[in-house]
C-alpha cells in the first residue's frame, strides 16, 4: 500500500486540534527515532494510520465519522511544538 | 486557466482568506446531490499574496479532478480547507542555503509558489528546479518558467522528458536516476534545501537517491502524492 506523508493529513489534524500539527516534532514510542509529523507516513483506508519511517510502529490513527473523531496517539511518546 | 490537455488552474474567490505560503495545500471538499462526499488535497499554485488558486491534474479514474478539470465553471461553490501545512513550506526569509524542488508531473504545483515567491521578493538565492515530466505537452507553466529562468537571477529550470523528448532536444529524456541527480543537484557540502514533490514512488527514489549522493535526510522535505 503506498504512504503519504503526514503534511497530506495537515487538515485532519488541524480539524482537531486547531492548529497545524505538522511542524510538531513527534518522538517514536517503539524507536524513539524524532521527526516532525509532516514527516512521518501516513496509510489512508477506511481510517488514517500514521505510522514511524524507521521502525514502522503504528503512531497515531484517527477514524472521522460526519459526527465523531477518534484519535488514538499511542504511539507516539512525546511531541514538543512551538508555543502558539 | 487551461495549463494542459490535463491540467486547470483554478482561481478561488474565498471571503477572509488569511493569505497562505509557499508550499500550503487546501482541503477540497465536493458533496454530490446524493449526500456522497469527495475530499482531495491540492496544493497552492499562486504566490503568498496572491489570491488562492490550486492546479489540478485529471486523473483517469479521479473521483474529484474531472469534476474541477472539465466541469467547475466560475461561480461554482465548493467547500475548502486550509491553507494547511507548515513542514512543506518556503519562506523568502532572507536565508542564503541553495534551494533544490524536484518535481514529478504536477508534484511542481507548490514549486510554482515557491518560484513566483521567490521572484516576487527579488531572491537571489541559487534554486534550481528539476521537472520530470512524460513529454513537452505535459510541461505546466512551460512558458512562465521559461520567462523565470531567463532572468538569470539564480534559478535554473531543468527538464528530463521520461515519455517523448521534444524535436531537436539536447537535455535529458530519462526517469530521474542517480547519476542525473549527481549532475543536477547542489553538491551534499553546499547543504542546500531540499523539497521533492510527485508521486509516491518517484518521490521515494529520488529521496533514496540523494541521501546516497550524501544529502542529509533531515533537510530534504516530500510530499507524496497517492498512486504511482
Amino acid at each position: 500500500m503506498v504512504h503519504l506523508d503526514g503534511n497530506s493529513i495537515g487538515g485532519v489534524l488541524q480539524s482537531v486540534f486547531g492548529r497545524d500539527l505538522t511542524v510538531a516534532v513527534g518522538v517514536c514510542g517503539g524507536c524513539r527515532a524524532e521527526r516532525p509529523v509532516g514527516a512521518m507516513h501516513v496509510y489512508r483506508g477506511a481510517g488514517i494510520v500514521v505510522r514511524c519511517p524507521d521502525c514502522d510502529m503504528v503512531l497515531m490513527r484517527v477514524v472521522e465519522s460526519p459526527q465523531r473523531m477518534w484519535i488514538d496517539l499511542q504511539g507516539v511518546a512525546t511531541m514538543q511544538i512551538d508555543a502558539d | 486557466m487551461i495549463e494542459t490537455s490535463q491540467v486547470r488552474t483554478l482561481i478561488l474567490d474565498v471571503s477572509g482568506w488569511p493569505g497562505h505560503r509557499a508550499g500550503q495545500h487546501v482541503d477540497v471538499r465536493l458533496t454530490a446531490e446524493d449526500g456522497y462526499q469527495a475530499e482531495r488535497s491540492y496544493s497552492l499554485a499562486s504566490a503568498p499574496g496572491d489570491p488562492p488558486a490550486i492546479t489540478v491534474e485529471r486523473l483517469e479514474n479521479g473521483e474529484v479532478s474531472p469534476y474541477l478539470v472539465d466541469e467547475a465553471v466560475h461561480g461554482d461553490r465548493f467547500e475548502l480547507r486550509g491553507p494547511i501545512g507548515g513542514y512543506f513550506v518556503w519562506d523568502s526569509d532572507g536565508s542564503t542555503d541553495p534551494l533544490l524542488l524536484i518535481a514529478g508531473g504536477s508534484g511542481v504545483v507548490p514549486f510554482m509558489s515557491m518560484t513566483r515567491l521567490r521572484r516576487d521578493s527579488g531572491s537571489k538565492v541559487p534554486t534550481r528546479l528539476l521537472y520530470s515530466s512524460r513529454t513537452l505537452g505535459d510541461v505546466i507553466y512551460r512558458d512562465e518558467l521559461d520567462d523565470l529562468a531567463a532572468r538569470h537571477d539564480g534559478l535554473e529550470v531543468v527538464h528530463t522528458f521520461t515519455r517523448e523528448s521534444p524535436p531537436g532536444w539536447t537535455g535529458y529524456s530519462r526517469r530521474v536516476d542517480i547519476d542525473l541527480l549527481r549532475e543536477v543537484a547542489f553538491p551534499p557540502q553546499e547543504d542546500p534545501r531540499v523539497y521533492v514533490c510527485g508521486p509516491t514512488s518517484f518521490v521515494e527514489a529520488v529521496a533514496d537517491n540523494l541521501v546516497a549522493l550524501g544529502h542529509r535526510p533531515g533537510r530534504i522535505r516530500t510530499e507524496r502524492f497517492g498512486g504511482a
